[in-house]
């Protein structure tokens, strides 16, 4: 846009966010995005699916390791210690040190949901025991009295009390893995995080924008979906809680 | 002495909290604020530090308004006790104690002493001073609360149900020694309870308070038993208004007659006994009745625990005339235990002299008016 | 491999360096250098900023928004940063890289230190702020005396949260072309020297257990025992709790 030029005292560092004309222009992203239409899609399925699988992977696993910490005191403080320190890991590391401890390929394709999958737990593990935690003695003592088997009661009563708790723990875990696994995208793997990786390069000399701004944008929506996503499913399986809500 | 002056309290929402309170809180003197739940009790109390704002009207202590002070200046020459002593968690108890002489500048060291003194005398032994309030029992931070607010040995104290959140009998010993630490320091408080008991144990004036904010009575508390101004104050007074009015008559002597005793831990003499005799200890302390006869104690067996009958309780010699009714109506002898002000044995008394007491004495104050 | 990333670790040279290469103790004191100046800056901006919020209790609707901040990809915003910033330095300096990596890990510690110093100060029970006041304490005093150490073990679970994300993340600056232990990580990607790429995780990883059991004993000997009441507290696993706090989640 010629007229851009005439703006006195615009700050120099910002012309390239205005609207311009050439291809480079943050702007021209749909255009980026069209050029590249299935590739990007591929990228942006292997993202989401490296988001949310290591989440349920993890929440299936943190489900008895969590009930046995918030039904147990002794086993609490170990499992929190444990659970901590995994969750202290970077996860760069992780990525990388997940192949050689389990004996795979450096580079397999297993390793970020693998790595991932840990971090849920990690994470999931406290929140799992907090939930089931705040179920009182008394419901439990209840359901016990009407006649539920232990693993009944743990289906019917606790899990769906715990629902909201848990639902906040993954909202935390769904978010923060869509931007671990752009993170992934440096070192190789297949993801939105190589559209960050093209800018980058394709930027040596001058900015080249649209991949990057594309990357920033459908991963902020594919976050916001996601978040969304366990936001309704959370109310979905709490349905009593909608008279409180109000 | 403190003044509230046609004080009215609206608050943004157009709740009327309080509305045109005015009436005088004496000095050295305990004047309980009582009523139900949201009647405008706590209001009432903060404004006088401050913590609440009035709409209208004025508060002076000591014929000084309080909002001549900037309000933290005010807030520290006035104890404030409150409902869930809400102390300071990250501090040991004796720093909680010491908060306002910390605050006033005082060296930490002699804060520090005078706190600990303070805790002694609120009945909480030594060891007490370096926990953290999560350490302590519920009644023990009420005691903490209390010598937190006494610490800076302000003239005024303020206390909002301090004694709320314990079980009764901790709460009766907290009153009894709330009752006796004032008589030695002769506070000019206010105190705030829902528990119209407590406000009749503790006040030496109440001031009922009525939902919107209005002061229904203000009066001793005799008379509030004797003379509820409304069906409002009488109701809230409750039940066995006469009965417990007698617990602030203190008739004449009580007229005891010997009583013949017998010792615990000895035997019964081989002659037998009365059918109902008084047990008293190495001191003449009552212990309680022996049974003889058909189906009490035969002779010889021992005068021990498993022997004795515990159900009576005690006069005192100058004390109240309810607790003479008392001890004759729950004694199985049918005999009340009276003893001197050391708890040794004086006599016993008979309900019919009792009786007679009451009846005089409800002569007198129909005629010759209440006095508390 | 295992045996290979030992081998790599027990190397004096990979230690100091050589001619040619750059060592891990020059590397770690690059990735120290960033993370502590991009945590001291976020405790500047967010400790403050948090206090006055929860104190006042203004600006509330800063925090939520804080964490839609959250769904921002780090390496996105840093590569945008870089493509930014990079082209207007010239010459022999990195100072282009530099300023867009640190304003990353600024923007990714701030929010944990800030919502959770704000949670801390707003977690106060009501009532003890209320005898702060009724004991005669001006606003200030209310906030040095009893609000701010109050809030400390929320605080330090925050510090402690933005702590790790900068050290995780300060690794992605060696793909930006900086120093830094990733460096060896990206190092050892390009050359397929993968004892070199594992060692890097290693490193970065301990790194991070070290710094989080580092401010664990700060926050030991900082926090009141009336609050922590310790004993049955364990001391790792604050970062899980600062990310759930920051979202809302209440434990027990
Ligand atoms: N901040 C406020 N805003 C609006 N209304 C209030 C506020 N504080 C108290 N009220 C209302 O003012 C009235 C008096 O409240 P107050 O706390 O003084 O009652 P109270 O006598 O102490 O009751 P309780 O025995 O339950 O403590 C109540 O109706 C209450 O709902
Ligand atoms: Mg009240």
């Amino acid at each position: 846009m010629a007229d851009v030029a005439y703006l006195p005292g615009l700050p120099r560092m910002l012309p390239a966010l205005l609207p311009a004309d050439d291809n480079s222009s943050p702007w021209r992203f749909p255009q980026y995005f069209a050029d590249h239409f299935s590739e990007v899609m591929g990228w942006l399925w292997a993202h989401t699916w490296l988001s949310v699988v290591p989440v349920i992977a993890g929440l299936i696993i943190a489900l008895p390791i969590g009930w046995l910490a918030s039904r147990h005191k002794w086993a609490y403080p170990p499992m929190m210690t444990v659970s901590g320190l995994l969750y202290t890991i970077p996860s760069i590391a992780l990525f990388v040190l997940v192949p050689p401890l389990l004996g795979l390929d450096p580079l397999s394709p297993l390793q970020v949901p693998i790595a991932l999958t840990v971090y849920s737990v990690a994470l999931l593990v406290r929140v799992v025991a907090d939930g089931l935690g705040s179920v009182s003695e008394e419901t439990l003592q209840a359901a016990t009295a009407i006649g539920y088997t232990p693993v009944g009661r743990f289906f019917t009563v606790e899990l769906p009390i715990a629902v909201p708790v848990i639902t906040a723990g993954l909202r935390v875990a769904v978010v923060a893995n869509v931007s671990i696994v752009a993170v992934a995208g440096t070192i190789g793997m297949v993801n939105l995080g190589l559209l960050f990786d093209q800018g980058f390069k394709l930027s040596t000399d001058t900015p080249y924008y649209p991949p990057i701004v594309l990357g920033l944008l459908l991963c902020v929506l594919l976050a916001l979906v996601l978040d969304l996503l366990v936001i309704l499913l959370g109310r979905m399986l709490t349905p009593w809680r909608k008279a409180v809500r109000s | 002495m403190i003044r509230f002056d046609h004080v009215t309290k609206r608050y943004p929402d157009g709740t009327v909290a309080v509305d045109g309170l005015t009436l005088e809180a004496p000095t050295g003197r305990i004047t309980v604020f009582v009523g139900p739940s949201g009647c405008g009790k706590t209001t009432s109390l903060r404004m006088v530090n401050r913590m609440i704002e009035p709409t209208s009207g004025t508060i002076t202590i000591d014929d000084r308004d309080v909002t001549s002070l900037p309000p933290h200046e005010l807030r520290r020459t006035i104890g404030y006790v409150i409902q869930h002593a809400g102390l300071f968690p990250h501090r040991t108890v004796i720093d909680n104690v010491a908060t306002v002489p910390f605050l006033l500048g005082t060296d930490k060291k002699q804060a520090r002493a005078r706190a600990a003194e303070l805790l002694e005398r609120v009945g909480l032994p030594a060891h007490f001073a370096r926990r953290y309030p999560a350490q302590l029992s519920g009644g023990q931070q009420q005691r903490v609360g209390v010598a937190r607010a006494l610490a800076a040995d302000p003239p005024v104290m303020l206390m909002d149900e301090p004694f709320s959140a314990v079980d009764p009998v901790v709460r009766e010993q907290l009153q009894d020694q709330f009752l006796q630490l004032q008589e030695e320091l002769g506070k000019t408080i206010v105190f705030v309870t829902h528990d119209i008991d407590e406000a009749i144990k503790l006040g030496d004036q109440i001031a009922v308070m009525a939902v919107g904010g209005h002061l229904a009575q203000l009066s001793s508390p005799a008379d509030l038993l004797a003379r509820p101004i409304d069906a409002f104050v009488a109701g809230f007074v409750g039940r066995d208004r006469g009965y417990r009015a007698l617990g602030f008559a203190r008739g004449a002597a009580l007229p005891t007659t010997p009583e013949p005793t017998v010792r615990f831990g000895e035997r019964v003499p081989p002659g037998g006994l009365e059918e109902w005799t008084l047990v008293v200890d190495d001191t003449d302390q009552p212990q309680g009745w022996l049974r003889s006869g058909p189906s009490g104690s035969p002779p010889g067996s021992p005068i021990d625990d498993a022997a004795l009958f515990r159900g009576g309780t005690l006069a005192t010699q100058g004390g109240s005339l309810r607790a003479a009714l008392d001890a004759c109506l729950s004694s199985p002898s049918g005999r009340g235990v009276v003893v001197d002000g050391d708890g040794r044995l004086e006599g016993t008394v008979h309900l019919d002299a009792v009786t007679d007491l009451i009846a005089s004495r409800e002569r007198a104050e129909v005629t010759g008016g209440a006095d508390g | 491999m295992i045996g290979n990333v030992l081998r790599w670790l027990n190397d004096p040279d990979n230690w100091n360096g050589t001619q040619f290469t750059t060592g891990i103790w020059a590397q770690l004191q690059t990735h120290l250098l960033y993370s502590v100046i991009a945590v001291l800056a976020a405790l500047v901006i967010g400790l403050p900023l948090g206090l006055a919020i929860g104190h006042t209790g203004r600006a509330t609707s800063l925090i939520s928004g804080l964490n839609a901040v959250r769904a921002l990809p780090t390496v996105g915003v840093l590569v945008l940063l870089v493509v930014i910033i990079a082209p207007h330095f010239h010459g022999r300096t990195s100072k282009g890289y530099i300023i867009p990596t640190l304003i990353v890990l600024i923007l990714l510690a701030v929010p944990p230190i800030l919502s959770n110093t704000y949670a801390g100060v707003q977690n106060v029970d009501p009532a003890v702020r209320d005898a702060a006041y009724g004991m005669g304490m001006t606003g200030p005093q209310v906030l040095w005396r009893v609000e701010l150490p109050n809030s400390l073990p929320l605080i330090f679970s925050g510090l402690r949260s933005a702590t790790l994300q900068v050290i995780a993340t300060a690794t992605i600056a060696a793909y930006v072309t900086l120093g830094g232990l990733g460096r060896f990580i990206y190092d050892g990607l390009a050359q397929q020297d993968y004892p070199q790429m594992i060692s890097g995780g290693v490193l970065v990883a301990a790194l991070a257990l070290i710094a989080d059991l580092v401010l664990a004993l700060v926050q030991r000997y900082t926090v009141s025992r009336g609050l922590t009441k310790r004993f049955s507290k364990s001391t790792v696993g604050g970062a899980v709790a600062a990310d759930l706090e920051e979202a809302g989640v209440e434990h027990t």
